[in-house]
């Protein structure tokens, strides 16, 4: 599979206090293809997904080693403006974390943050991205109304529109359908393939069968190692390392 | 048989524990029946409002204006608050969002130090460092004052508040869960932007229960106030004049209480009046409180 | 973006200013009652009574307020303790969940919680003289007992309320009795909160001044019998410092030093409780 780097991960170790969850991590995310994540539950997987766009940074007691560099600059250089770097990332997490406000102001929250004031240009973008997660047609005659009222799906196709209207280049997803039913599941998953086209993303699952679904790219950590990684059809057909055939096979979990 | 005699001791005490379990419901509805009762002879020869709004406060000849009792209770909790109410919830926001580990931990200790102290404490305090300090202000505002005035006894009783504040804003704040935050920061926002547009804005319900618990304090606080405030019986016309909270007449009268007639049920009805705003102001923070509560499930 | 950043650094600024207000407020009171009090604190201060006139002698100690403040302390935390450990056993251990009494008895705490020490203290004159007594250290315990309820009960609620289920399923299923529940499992696990509960009582009730000075009197002598007058440390600190005489405002600060350092200690030592007993209990 021919593809270019898009995230370049250099000997990445996390520390909460002084216990090591990341060990020595050098990877490389492919542009514009989805790469999953896939371990056993601890294995530091949503801990990699978060230092990407650090929001490791707020928590007590960590420590990060080693580069991360995004369109060729270490996003952990300490001159770098953190906002602009979380700016060129979207998050969607496992629960859908709609902000206390209406649904028009939680897709027009990322741009307002950012400076931008015109309320046609607000009401276009809001418009334009509530479409692109699929949820345009079911909400835009309430577009005021709070956006706890929507569904769990509902809201978090909500979130996946608010991500985007910050326009990143990157998707990161924290297991972004495990608590949505399977229609809403498979709703978001068409989304992120779609998306893939003009984004590069990165998600984090521990169901295999989504990641064999989605996957253009595997990256195969256990115990904050990282153990193989490639593109899907080859790790999932040939898997080199013993660990990742025990894990493929449903042997550890 | 064994058996039997164990079972009788915990029927046997539980019936002395239901019992006294009954008694904090006994005691509020005592209190309130208890004062009221005492009340009445003056309540039967005045009117209500006649007491409530009148300004002439001469006991000896069987005036009680409460008026300027209230005016200075208002007076007073308003300053407190004035200064509380921001210092206490930038406190807070520091504490909860921004502060390193170390400096929260030792904060919190403090805090609930500076919520032990005694009232009376406080009092000297105020005494030695708050009356002259605004005995010294009074001229750069163009007054005079003694330091005995209801700026001092606000400053006070906001410092005996803080910790009432602090406290409950912080519990409102652990209460919104972390992923919510980061759902803003992986937007790009600053933590500021954060905290005012998802913190604050979620906790918003929380905040005004801390004001209005803060607020329900500051009303009944007595010692303190009454040994800075001046203790004069007029209507304050400003931070600078002495003022005479409610709380403070009951206190600094009950000598003279059971010589002049009808003075012991006069206080007892300024004590009546403090039971049921101080009632009405907890029963609404509890109420918000369980709504906000409810809101987030 | 510079905007952003100017907000966020101007926020910044008066929240670590509002936080060094509030701790300085702190640091500056206790220095200064210890400031204010160092010279007055000597042992004859400590340990004799105020001699040479109807309490507003010149010489003399205050040994009158620490004796009485400490007769009326335990003697109102001891009568709490016996009406509020039942009850928080009670709504814990006897009652469903959802029960009605548990709510309503909660919520009345709740109510007296917030009750100013004023109203306890006009609540417990009108007892007292319902009853025939006269300003007594009885009066003062059962009045400062009335304020220290709300405050134990509720602590001691919270603290029974932590502990686990299953302990309390497991005495149950091995045939013991609610009461023995009660007595041999749940209080010997909770036993660190309980202590600082009344811990917490106790330091409230000596502290409060507004709550005796209707009940409790005051005299120059300590007290020999529950009938006779008390003196206390708030209320001699509040009437000392009134008088125009310096000897007799040494004395005032001097009590005031001894009710904070009381204060403050017994803070201490409930923290210290708080910190072993969150360590031993199983999550």
């Amino acid at each position: 599979m021919d593809f270019q780097s898009h995230i370049r991960i250099e000997n990445l170790s996390v520390y909460f206090d002084d216990l090591r969850i990341l060990k020595d991590i050098t990877l490389d995310i492919p542009d514009r293809r989805i790469t999953v994540i896939i371990g056993p539950s601890g294995c530091g997987k949503t801990t990699l997904l978060k230092s990407l766009n650090r929001l490791l940074d707020p928590v007590d007691g960590v420590k990060v080693q080693g580069r991360i560099l995004v369109d060729g600059e270490d996003i952990y250089d300490p001159r770098m403006e953190v906002t602009h770097i979380r700016k060129k990332m979207g998050l969607l997490s496992q629960k859908p974390q709609p902000l206390p406000m209406s649904i028009y102001d939680n897709v027009a929250y990322g741009p307002r943050v950012h400076g931008l004031k015109d309320k046609k240009k607000l009401a276009g973008i809001v418009e334009h991205y509530l479409k692109l997660a699929g949820l345009w047609e079911e909400v835009k005659g309430r577009l005021s109304a709070p956006a706890s009222r929507l569904s769990v799906g509902q809201q978090q196709r909500l979130c996946l529109a608010r991500g985007l209207a910050v326009e990143p280049e990157i998707i990161l997803g924290d297991e972004p359908t495990s608590a949505l039913d399977p229609q809403s599941s498979q709703h978001v998953e068409k989304r992120l393939n779609e998306l893939k086209n003009e984004y590069t993303v990165v998600v984090v699952t521990h169901i295999l069968r989504q990641a064999k679904r989605i996957a253009d790219y595997i990256v195969f950590l256990y115990l904050g190692e990282l153990v193989e990684h490639g593109p899907a059809e080859e790790i999932f057909a040939h898997p080199q390392d013993p660990r990742t055939r025990a894990y493929l096979t449903g042997e550890i979990s | 048989m064994k058996a039997n005699f164990r079972l009788i001791k915990d029927r046997l005490a539980g019936k002395l524990m239901f019992f006294l379990t009954t008694l904090p419901g006994l005691i509020v509805v005592l209190m309130l029946l208890g004062l009221f009762q005492r009340s009445r002879p003056i309540l039967a020869l005045k009117s209500f409002t006649g007491l409530l709004f009148s300004s002439s406060w001469h006991p000896l000849r069987g005036d009680f204006g409460f008026f300027p009792f209230i005016m200075g209770t208002l007076w007073v909790t308003f300053v407190a608050l004035l200064i509380a109410l921001p210092i206490s919830l930038l406190t807070a926001i520091y504490l909860s969002e921004y502060a390193p580990r170390l400096v929260r931990e030792w904060s919190k200790p403090i805090i609930d130090l500076l919520a032990g102290i005694p009232s009376v404490v406080f009092g000297v305090w105020g005494i030695l460092m708050v009356v002259p300090l605004v005995a010294r202000l009074a001229p750069l505002f163009g007054t005079y004052s003694s330091g005995y005035c209801v700026l001092s006894g606000g400053i006070v009783l906001a410092i005996m508040v803080f910790p009432t504040i602090i406290h409950v804003s912080l519990e409102v704040f652990s209460s919104i869960p972390f992923q919510l935050r980061e759902a803003s920061l992986s937007l790009g926002a600053t933590q500021w932007q954060t905290v005012k547009h998802v913190v604050l804005r979620k906790g918003s319900q929380g905040i005004i229960a801390a004001g209005v618990l803060g607020l329900s304090r500051a009303f009944g606080e007595t010692m303190a106030v009454l040994m800075v405030v001046g203790n004069m019986p007029i209507v304050p016309k400003s931070v600078f004049q002495a003022g005479y909270p409610l709380p403070a007449l009951i206190a600094n009268n009950y000598g003279e209480m059971m010589s002049v007639p009808l003075y012991d049920s006069a206080l007892m009805l300024a004590a009546l009046i403090l039971l049921l705003v101080v009632l009405f102001f907890n029963i609404l923070a509890r109420i918000i409180l369980v709504r906000a509560e409810r809101r987030a499930e | 973006m510079n905007r952003r950043k100017i907000e966020e650094e101007f926020f910044k600024g008066l929240m670590v200013a509002s936080t060094l207000v509030v701790i300085g407020s702190l640091l500056l009171i206790i220095g200064t009652i210890v400031w204010k009090s160092l010279p007055a604190l000597n042992l004859a201060m400590l340990t004799q009574t105020p001699k040479g006139g109807y309490y507003l002698g010149k010489e003399g100690g205050i040994l009158n307020a620490i004796i009485g403040s400490l007769y009326l302390g335990f003697g109102a935390t001891v009568l709490s303790i016996l009406l509020s450990l039942p009850v928080a056993l009670y709504i814990n251990l006897y009652t469903m969940k959802s029960s009605r009494i548990a709510t309503f008895t909660r919520f009345s705490l709740d109510v007296l919680w917030g009750i100013p020490s004023i109203v306890y203290g006009a609540f417990g004159f009108i007892l007292m003289v319902a009853i025939g007594l006269k300003t007594s250290l009885l009066a003062g315990i059962i009045t400062v007992a009335l304020l220290e309820i709300p405050i134990m009960s509720r602590a001691m609620d919270e603290v029974i309320r932590m502990v686990p289920r299953e302990l309390k399923d497991a005495s149950s299923s091995l045939g013991a009795t609610r009461l023995e529940t009660a007595l041999k499992v749940v209080i010997r696990q909770a036993l660190p909160g309980i202590l600082t509960a009344v811990l917490i009582a106790f330091g409230r009730g000596i502290g409060d001044a507004a709550s005796v000075i209707f009940t409790a009197g005051f005299t120059d002598r300590i007290p020999t019998s529950l009938l006779q007058p008390a003196a206390t440390l708030p209320l001699a600190i509040f009437f000392q410092l009134g008088t125009p005489f310096p000897e007799v405002q040494q004395r005032a600060y001097a009590s005031a030093a001894v009710l904070t350092l009381l204060v403050l200690a017994i803070s201490l030592i409930s923290r210290v409780l708080t910190k072993r007993y969150t360590k031993h209990t199983i999550k």
